[in-house]
């Protein structure tokens, strides 16, 4: 028995040496950083620990504003995300003819990279000294005025990153959802129709409760990935995300390790802290919805 | 409510290269006395699930008609029709007590045909009496039997008060104990509420034991309707014969010369009345009688008692079906283990299909 233990704990070794020195270790090595007052990293010298770290962050305010971005960023791209790719998967789902086409097409942003993306978003939206984009053009059209979407009004950015986000963040979500529609037994549908059920009822009383389970995946995932978001940011407006005032809570973390300002570990770390506890907690919530709601 | 089929065809499109149509159900007419329980009948593939979906709705017939009485429901979409419909699985929503589950088709219901809330209750309780669940009335399918879950299944069906109740496969997913006592119940449930009650199934035991009538067919062609044990005693072709009866029907090479039934050139029968020529002779198990002077002789391969019965294996140089049995009281079996057994033939139990058509032969029986 003893020489079994030992040796599930040596197949148990390469992975837990890997985890320990990737991932353990410097977990607990960012909650270090994030309490030594005024570290230096050149002469890896700090004055004492505590909690300043944490009140220079909350107060910054890039951080702050990168903050209200990344939560702005969240609430309206994951539902309106989760929502649109129920919509075209229910579509998907109910079209014979040219499916496999449609399905195509709107998988085509998860295999497309994201600077590609970015650049066909600037070709659409960006104002230059010789045109104003497509999208200005089509404002034009129909007697509007041209706005700057990347480096104008902070709504419009807001506006374009949204779009930006959800676009690139749909396709793996239809991808998730008709597969969970289309294994929902034909019977219960057939059964709904005999008992004359209206269409609006099955989806609400059959339908989504079917695929709850998948729902609730992608909207934990979802919110989690929004949360982290940071290079899509970076594909439209630059690496200077502060001065664009589009910067996210990633992008804070990262400008402070290696930005025009780097050289901060203490303040990024505690930034990511900050960052964990959120997610952490809006997954817990979410996790506690879920199970109340599904079998 | 008497159901009526009038020459009730259904085509699906090939998927083959051929382009030739799959007939499911062929020019199927019938009708379907009032309040009676009908046994759809026939090996997988036959039609009898088309059948079945046709006369619920949920698809379209490609030719004929259908009658709810004297109603043509043949255009109307499923919900439009009062019937109510038990699936294979049961499709009960895993997510819905056992209560929100009955009391999901009049929840559908709109307008002044919608009950107040307390009717709604008191119907599905009434339902759930009726199939004896009114006791797990707040459990979810997930933590039920597969027998309890039928009941629901057929509770479901049933609060509607629906003109015809229709059953497709209801007891494949039971076990062989559980099989019975269902059988049994549907049975009792259709006598009380006195709904026209058609079910599907390929038991040929099943559909004989609870069907006021069945309906046997095969390739989409409806071979034979009676009552089950007209047609067990007098099948049409040799299909209906060899599909009916366990253990199955013993069928032999034989000929008809003079009025006499030879079978691997020995005459065993007298057969009068049935031309010459050559036949498929087929004799239930329960058609032979075990004599010493009878007429037909065979090698003895093995006999099981089966207490009540006992099984005699044989073989015959004349064999067609796979396996030569017959059954005889335990009393009357032979001592020992001979080599060769004879047997005298019951002749109303003994049946002549043509060699070609596999219709039936008809011959004057002897007294």
């Amino acid at each position: 028995m003893e020489n079994r233990n030992n040796r599930a704990w040596l197949y148990l070794l390469p992975a837990i040496a890997f985890l320990g020195v990737f991932m353990v270790y410097p977990l607990f090595d960012v909650l270090i950083y994030s309490v030594e007052e005024k570290f230096n990293f050149a002469s890896q010298t700090f004055t004492g620990y505590g909690l300043y770290n944490y009140r220079y962050v909350l107060r910054d305010p890039y951080f702050l504003q990168a903050v209200k971005n990344t939560f702005i960023l969240v609430i309206i791209t994951v539902p309106l995300s989760t929502g649109l790719a129920l919509l075209i998967s229910l579509g998907l789902n109910s079209i014979k003819p040219l499916r496999k086409l449609y399905q195509t097409v709107f998988f085509l942003p998860y295999v497309t990279n994201t600077l590609a993306v970015g650049l066909v978003f600037m070709i659409l939206f960006k104002k230059t000294a010789y045109s104003d984009g497509l999208i200005n053009l089509l404002i034009n059209a129909f007697g509007g005025q041209s706005v700057d979407f990347i480096d104008g009004p902070y709504w419009a950015k807001m506006l374009v990153m949204c779009l930006y986000t959800v676009w690139v963040v749909m396709p793996f979500k239809i991808l998730i959802l008709t597969s969970a529609l289309a294994s929902v037994n034909q019977d219960y549908y057939n059964a709904a129709r005999v008992d004359g059920t209206s269409r609006w009822r099955i989806f609400t009383r059959i339908t989504l409760p079917m695929i709850s389970p998948m729902i609730f995946y992608l909207v934990i995932t979802g919110f989690i990935g929004a949360f982290k978001a940071y290079s899509d940011e970076v594909a439209i407006f630059g690496t200077d995300l502060n001065v664009a005032g589009m910067n996210t809570i990633v992008g804070y973390v990262y400008d402070m390790l290696y930005g025009n300002s780097g050289g901060y570990p203490s303040y990024a770390s505690a930034a990511a802290l900050i960052l964990f506890v959120i997610v952490f907690t809006i997954t817990v919530i979410n996790l506690m919805i879920s199970r109340k709601n599904t079998l | 409510m008497k159901v009526v089929l009038q020459h009730l065809t259904k085509k699906f499109p090939s998927r083959n290269k051929k382009g030739e149509d799959v007939i499911a159900v062929n020019d199927f007419d019938f009708e379907i006395p009032d309040g009676k329980l009908i046994g759809l009948l026939g090996p997988s593939g036959c039609g009898k699930s088309t059948t079945l979906n046709l006369i619920s709705g949920l698809e379209k017939p490609t030719e004929g008609k259908i009658l709810f009485g004297e109603d043509d429901v043949t255009a109307l979409p499923p919900e439009n029709r009062g019937v109510g419909l038990v699936f294979q699985n049961y499709a009960l929503y895993p997510h819905m007590t056992v209560r929100q589950n009955i009391l999901f088709p009049l929840q559908n219901l709109k307008g002044k045909d919608r009950p107040s809330k307390e009717e709604m209750e008191a119907k599905a309780l009434e339902a759930a009496r009726l199939v004896q669940i009114d006791k797990l009335m707040e459990r979810k399918p997930g933590e039920m039997s597969g027998g309890q879950q039928q009941r629901v299944a057929i509770a479901r069906a049933l609060v509607k008060r629906p003109r015809v109740l229709l059953l497709d496969e209801p007891l494949s997913n039971l076990d062989a104990r559980l099989r019975l006592q269902t059988r049994e119940e549907i049975r009792r449930i259709q006598r009380e509420t006195g709904i026209t009650t058609i079910f599907v199934t390929h038991d040929q035991e099943e559909a004989m034991s609870i069907s006021d009538m069945i309906v046997v067919m095969k390739d989409g062609v409806v071979q034979q309707i009676g009552k089950p044990q007209d047609v067990y005693d007098s099948p049409v072709n040799r299909f209906v014969a060899e599909f009916l009866g366990t253990p199955p029907i013993n069928v032999f090479e034989g000929e008809v010369e003079g009025g006499q039934l030879l079978i691997g050139g020995e005459s065993v029968l007298s057969v009068p009345g049935a031309p010459d020529g050559a036949v498929y002779a087929a004799v239930r198990p329960e058609g032979f009688q075990l004599d010493e002077a009878g007429a037909f002789s065979c090698a003895l391969r093995q006999i099981e008692v089966m207490g009540r019965d006992t099984s005699i294996v044989f073989e015959h140089p004349a064999r067609v079906s796979a396996n030569l049995r017959a059954i005889i009281p335990s009393e009357d079996r032979p001592s020992g283990s001979p080599e060769h057994v004879r047997f005298r033939l019951k002749s109303a139990k003994v049946f002549l299909f043509d060699h070609t058509t596999q219709e039936r032969i008809p011959f004057d029986a002897e007294a």
